[in-house]
């Protein structure tokens, strides 16, 4: 089932990837799953493997020891998939930037669809960040 | 017939990832006979990136290290670079400190909570813990301006008060916070499947303790009596009554017991700051305008353990040295000592136990180092630990 | 008797110099080789917590300074020693206290420093490919 129809029948299955977060974006994103949030009405589910995913929410700087696993992970996503930039590390790197661990931000590792901005977001900028996509690819 | 040892990758704690990380346990059978750290997928250059920044905004970037215990770096950097100066915050800005860093540990230990119960298989736990967390971060909205990330200490007080009407809503918080919370510990501990399954694991000895310097719950579990916000007082610590908790078993269970029942503490502890300042107004900041040459240590009891700070000045406006050590570094090493000689089916819960706050520190994977391959990813660790929980409940209700 | 007394009658002319901004921060200048003896001296009989290691490149030398918390007396005690910038080596003290197999493997990679005796010195928190010599704690001496 191509993409554009998985988000029409409202079945995305999303995979999450740490790419050395400060975990705040990652507990955001798990704050969607509980019931004041409850991502499942948009019709997303959180899997467990990049194999079955349509969106890839990346968290992060993507430091140098995890670019290799950022694009096996990308790799391994089969395509069409969406990217998306969640927290101001993946968009930017912010204060990280000049790091000399920093090999992000994540668009010169992998290719991003979406970008969520915040420090981090809240679940409701999340859930809007997807929700807009969504809505372009219907 | 020899008996063949594996070697299991552990995934991270986070339930959703499945990425490798890094854990190397051996195993020989069922049972973990060496584990192997590694780390690195998260270090970000933190205490380098110190050095180019000024003195007040080292506290925005230290805030980063970790999203769980944010506000945890902050204050022991605050405490190092007073000691340095030789000043304490003015006493307004005292309590408002221990009301941040005491919403934390309670939203802090409520998120364990829900993971604890996850991987045991009781995701109604999971549910209920993160729903009564939200209220926390609430609180937190109202008088940061921010869920997580705070922005609220600085060196010599902090950045905004607690006007009064605020401190009511946060007083009605806590209020409603106390008996949700009451609930869950009473439901924890009364549940006999919980105790078969927790007690008697992961046990660390304190003489564990002392070899790796673990700290926080992980050593009050074990009876070890050490808790930075009473043995070195600071923020309004010793100005409110309240008391530590500490188990004597050193199992999974009693690690769970004292995080429970430091919330209630927490809640005792904001309360009372809350009423000591409210009503009243006072000076949130010393006003600090130089750092001049020296040394300074610093520390604070964050969730999971003490925070040590060391912050060394050459008298300009940036820190020439600025070392972090978090609790997590001090306590995960423990799995050498809490996980050998255990099944692999309980490994999840004794890695979750020490409530590791994986980005201060590293993450955890386990792989097969005979052959290179995974052999058990984190989703089989998360099975084998629901499976026996089953078991367990099985026995238990005949 | 105080923990500087206590450190003092323990330690001799161990001790080069205590340094004590104020009564509850000790810092303890000594010998790189009188490192075992004085860590063992504030783990065991000042029964002190061990917290960290911290190192810092002083662009002449390198110094650790390895922080103990003497918990019932709200007191730190570091033990502060110099090393040689071009060659800086100290002895293990992983075999004394496990937890510093970690520090000891960062402050090798972060800093250069080789610690005689550990059983594992390798990477910690760089990846494996990282560039020998390439440390990333230590000062800039080319003018940059």
């Amino acid at each position: 089932m191509g993409l554009k129809q998985k988000a029409l029948k409202r079945s995305l299955w999303v995979y999450h990837v740490g790419a050395s977060p400060c975990n705040n974006c990652d507990i955001e994103i798990l704050d969607c799953l509980t019931p004041r949030y409850d991502i499942e009405r948009f019709g997303m589910v959180l899997v467990g493997s990049p194999r079955h995913a349509d969106v890839l929410l990346v968290t992060g700087i993507v430091n140098k020891k995890c670019v290799a696993r950022v694009k096996t992970v990308y790799e391994q996503t089969p395509k069409p998939c969406v990217v998306v930039a969640v927290g101001s590390c993946p968009c930017s790197g912010v204060l990280f930037r000049d790091s000399y661990n920093m090999a992000g931000p994540l668009d010169r590792v992998i290719p991003v669809d979406l970008y969520i901005p915040g420090c981090p977001p809240k679940p409701e900028a999340i859930l809007a960040g997807i929700a807009s996509l969504l809505e372009k690819m219907r | 017939m020899a008996r063949r040892r594996v070697v299991i990758p552990i995934g991270p704690f986070h339930p959703l990832i499945e990425e490798p990380e890094y854990f190397a346990l051996s195993c020989e059978g069922e049972t973990v006979v060496d584990v192997e750290w590694q780390a690195g997928y998260m270090h970000r250059g933190i205490e380098k990136i110190s050095e180019s920044l000024h003195w007040d905004q080292v506290t925005f970037a230290v805030e980063r290290i970790c999203g769980i215990c944010s506000t945890s770096h902050p204050i022991a950097y605050c405490n190092a670079v007073e000691d340095l100066l030789g000043i304490e915050p003015p006493v307004r800005a005292r309590y408002i400190r221990s009301v941040v860093a005491e919403l934390e540990r309670l939203h802090s230990h409520l998120l364990w909570v829900g993971l604890a119960g996850h991987f045991l298989g009781y995701n109604t736990v999971f549910m209920w813990a993160w729903k009564y967390r939200e209220p926390i971060l609430d609180a937190f909205e109202l008088i940061t301006g921010n869920r997580q990330h705070y922005a609220m200490m600085k060196v010599g007080g902090v950045r905004r008060d607690i006007e009064d009407d605020d401190n009511l809503r946060l007083k009605k918080i806590l209020a409603d916070a106390r008996g949700k919370i009451e609930m869950l510990t009473a439901a924890v501990l009364d549940d006999p499947v919980l105790a078969a399954r927790l007690k008697g694991v992961g046990v660390l000895t304190p003489q564990d303790i002392k070899n790796y310097g673990a700290v926080g719950p992980t050593a009050r579990a074990s009876g070890v009596d050490i808790d930075v916000r009473r043995d070195s007082p600071y923020a309004a610590y010793h100005l409110v009554e309240w008391k530590v908790i500490t188990g004597s078993a050193g199992d999974v269970f009693d690690k769970a017991v004292v995080r429970l029942l430091e919330c209630k503490e927490s809640i005792r502890i904001i309360e009372q700051c809350l009423d000591a300042i409210r009503g009243t107004k006072g000076e949130i900041d010393a006003k600090v305008r130089e750092i001049p040459p020296g040394e300074g240590i610093g520390h604070h009891e964050a969730p999971r353990g003490e925070v040590f700070h060391y912050v060394r000045s050459n008298g300009t406006n940036r820190p020439v040295r600025h070392k972090v050590r978090a609790p997590s570094y001090v306590n995960i090493p423990t799995f050498r000592a809490s996980c050998i000689g255990q099944t692999v089916s309980d490994v999840a819960i004794i890695l979750a136990a020490v409530d590791p706050c994986y980005c201060c520190t590293e993450r955890v994977q386990v792989y097969n180092r005979k052959t290179g391959r995974k052999e058990l990813g984190f989703d089989d660790l998360l099975r084998l630990s629901r499976e026996k929980t089953g078991l367990i409940a099985r026995e238990v209700r005949r | 008797m105080t923990v500087v007394e206590r450190l003092r009658e323990g330690l001799g002319n161990r001790v080069i110099r205590i340094e004590t901004p104020n009564p509850k921060r000790v810092y303890l200048t000594i010998l790189p080789e009188d490192l075992g003896e004085a860590a063992r001296f504030v783990w065991q009989t000042l029964d002190g917590r061990y917290v960290t290691v911290s190192g810092i490149d002083t662009s002449s030398r390198i110094e650790l300074l390895y922080h103990f918390s003497v918990d019932r007396e709200d007191t730190f005690v570091s033990l502060r020693v110099f090393l040689d910038r071009d060659r800086p080596e100290i002895a293990s003290l992983s075999s004394l206290i496990p937890a510093m197999e970690w520090i000891e493997r960062e402050i090798w990679e972060l800093l250069g420093v080789t610690f005689r005796g550990h059983p594992n010195l390798k990477h910690l928190l760089l990846a494996d490919d990282w560039p020998e010599g390439n440390y990333p704690l230590r000062k800039k001496t080319d003018g940059a």
